[in-house]
């Protein structure tokens, strides 16, 4: 084994370990937390979804029915509790508003959510259903610290209530040098339905179905793999004593 | 007039009797296999010859299969991808194991070229060898912007379109070209369906004529070894090198622990990190292709990047693009800017030692730079290592003539 290409490995290594996100607004994230491997998760994130997002947003690439088969639901769950507005489990979830409508009264069609979560990543979704905040100038009454200008109202404000966005405004020098205010913090202004713990729960369930259906797969491909890396242990051992027996006169 | 026919043994088996007296069968897997002699001491660098190989195999096959799926139409081809994901069986494994097969291809084939490089392979009498393996890796990079332009994703399109322009800078045919290459006026439908029949036909094509002739021309003058001698100079009294063994049992038995290994690294991106956080699968090319929305920040997939930091690291986009071209083709004159007396890195004095340890850490460091913005100090350093790059080469028939070397041995360094 060559010193050299030990060396060149570790230095690929050094590499930094994510490319990152192409990040909008540049406010601090905070972690989303959620975990695609939590099935009573994804169930909630999926009667979340369903009852507040689908309205709007499709998931044009999910079917109703390998939903049901990967969250370990019946189809006759799935047709009672979820499925809105479509006549077979077979079809895929697509949003209740017309989308020429939607276009119209938003500016532009709610984007589809089927991949939303690998596009831009669980932590910015997160921080994004958390970042609305009071702008008495936006035509739906909110903006986004995330995703300035948004042109999504806040859907979730029963639940959230509403907040108000504290900025901190540049020294005198610094504003005249062209700073911008910097976001501090939020401030309640009026409570919704849920605590902010449990809106928080809210949210990351929803971001975790998001995830789930970014990649149905993910937990599959998991499973497979490892038995996949199994056998190609048990070949390489024999393929190493082949190649052992064959070179052992070779001097 | 009786000619004297060489006594060779002829098969037992009455069907390869049969064959063989129609096709040279057995002469061939002779030459090529069971009397092909490479030297003994290989070291790990001469497995990615091997490997690359299987990694064309993969694409091939999986390339196959995502074909009888895919749609190429810009209406469809982003969702007939989600659909090979989700809905055709195994689609999904057949889809990430050619995506992740095609940065493996660039891996094992930069490391193959490296190898070459260390081990000065490429000197006389394997330049053509070379030249036939730097085309190969020119269409290979063509194979692979053809093809990432299939998903038709925001990269997709947007990457299509930053290194399409660049014939644009060519003067006077520059614009023409640029409609000539896309088939209309911006990329579109047109554009996807003249890359598709690229990707699939004519370039993998030129890819297995490129590969056949490479392994021709590797036989027809015999490998090369980490001490740059040749094993044909000292042959026993049977005619055969001394060093040499066969190529078959001996060194197809270590390629097959070679490419076991190689698979269980391959799989386990495969199966548990298949978009390598982001640089496999970038991130943006999960959304559709939006001609009317730039990416904020357009990146080539990370085999690019070096030749991209050269790029962006000229002001003028002709002197940028034209210093790309010479970038991806200055390897090409290596066997003749090399005048050193002797192959091998092994034998070599510390001027190229230390020249190649250089000409890697700018290879990799203009690799890392074409991944974040051109801006401020990214496009300093960017300037730095592509003159470094450069120097490697322009440099090269200087240095190596001035370089100290150690003597060589008469027979190959081998320890059991």
């Amino acid at each position: 084994m060559s010193r050299l290409f030990v060396t060149l490995i570790a230095l690929s290594l050094l590499v930094p370990g994510s490319h990152v996100f192409a990040a909008a607004g540049g406010a601090e994230m905070e972690p989303a937390g959620n975990d695609v491997g939590n099935i009573a998760s994804l169930q909630r994130g999926a009667r979340n979804f369903m009852n507040y997002c689908a309205g709007c947003h499709s998931a044009k690439y999910v079917r109703y029915n390998s939903v049901a088969k990967d969250l370990g639901l019946t189809e006759d769950q799935v047709v009672e509790n979820l499925m809105f507005n479509a006549e077979k489990t077979f079809e895929t979830i697509q949003a209740s508003m017309p989308l020429d409508s939607a276009a119209r009264w938003f500016g532009q069609p709610p984007p589809d959510m089927s991949l939303m979560a690998r596009a831009r990543g669980t932590d910015y979704i997160f921080n994004f259903l958390k970042g609305f905040y009071l702008d008495s100038e936006s035509p739906t009454g909110v903006d986004n610290l995330h995703l300035g200008g948004t042109s999504m109202p806040h859907v979730l404000w029963e639940l959230q209530g509403y907040q108000r966005a504290v900025f901190e405004e540049p020294d005198r020098q610094a504003a005249e040098a062209g700073a911008e205010p910097v976001f501090s913090h939020f401030e309640s202004v009026s409570s919704g339905a849920l605590s902010p713990e449990d809106y928080d729960a809210f949210v990351r369930d929803t971001v975790n179905f998001l995830e789930y259906i970014s990649e149905p797969v993910r937990g599959t491909r998991r499973v497979m793999g490892v038995w996949v890396l199994m056998f190609l242990t048990v070949f390489l051992i024999i393929a190493n004593m082949l190649k052992n027996q064959i070179w052992k006169d070779v001097s | 007039m009786a000619t004297v026919e060489p006594e060779v043994a002829r098969p037992q088996n009455s069907f390869i009797r049969w064959i063989d007296d129609r096709f040279p069968l057995l002469e061939t897997l002779r030459y090529h296999a069971t009397e092909y002699y490479a030297s003994k001491n290989f070291n790990i660098w001469y497995v990615f010859g091997v490997l690359s190989l299987v990694v064309l195999v993969i694409q091939l096959v999986t390339g196959i299969f995502l074909t009888m799926n895919y749609k190429p139409s810009s209406t469809e081809a982003f969702a007939s991808v989600e659909y090979i994901m989700r809905d055709v069986d195994f689609g999904w494994l057949i889809r990430y194991m050619h995506s992740t097969g095609a940065s493996f291809f660039f891996i094992v084939v930069y490391l193959h070229m490296f190898r070459a490089m260390l081990y000065g392979s490429y000197k006389k009498p394997r330049e053509l060898l070379w030249i036939i393996g730097m085309l190969i890796f020119l269409v290979l990079m063509a194979e692979a912007f053809a093809g990432y332009l299939l998903p038709w994703g925001q990269m997709s399109y947007w990457g299509a379109q930053v290194i399409i322009s660049l014939f644009g800078a060519i003067p006077f045919i520059g614009d023409g070209l640029v409609e000539y290459i896309k088939g209309d006026y911006s990329i579109s439908d047109i554009t996807l369906n003249r890359f598709f029949a690229l990707h699939v036909v004519l370039l993998p094509l030129a890819l297995i004529g490129l590969v056949f002739v490479h392994i021709v021309a590797l036989h027809h003058v015999g490998s090369s070894n980490p001490d740059g001698i040749e094993i044909k100079d000292y042959k026993g009294a049977d005619g055969v090198p001394v060093d040499g063994v066969p190529f078959h049992p001996y060194h197809t038995s270590k390629d097959l622990v070679a490419i076991i290994i190689f698979l269980m690294i391959f799989t386990g991106v495969v199966f548990f990190a298949p978009d390598m956080g982001g640089y496999f699968l970038e991130h943006a090319n999960f959304e559709p292709a939006n001609t009317m929305v730039t990416p904020e920040h357009i990146a080539p997939v990370w085999y690019f990047t070096p030749f991209y930091a050269i790029l962006r690291a000229v002001p003028n986009k002709l002197w940028g693009a034209i210093l790309m071209g010479a970038a991806v083709f200055l390897p090409l004159f290596l066997p003749w800017l090399d005048r050193s007396r002797v192959r091998s890195i092994r034998y070599r004095g510390w001027i190229y030692r230390t020249s190649l340890g250089l000409f890697v850490i700018s290879f990799f460091a203009l690799g890392w730079l074409g991944l974040q913005p051109a801006e401020g100090v990214y496009v300093v350093l960017a300037r730095v290592f592509s003159v470094i790059y450069f120097a490697f080469f322009l440099l090269m028939p200087y240095y190596t003539t001035i370089d100290k070397t150690k003597p060589v041995p008469e027979r190959v360094v081998y320890y059991v």
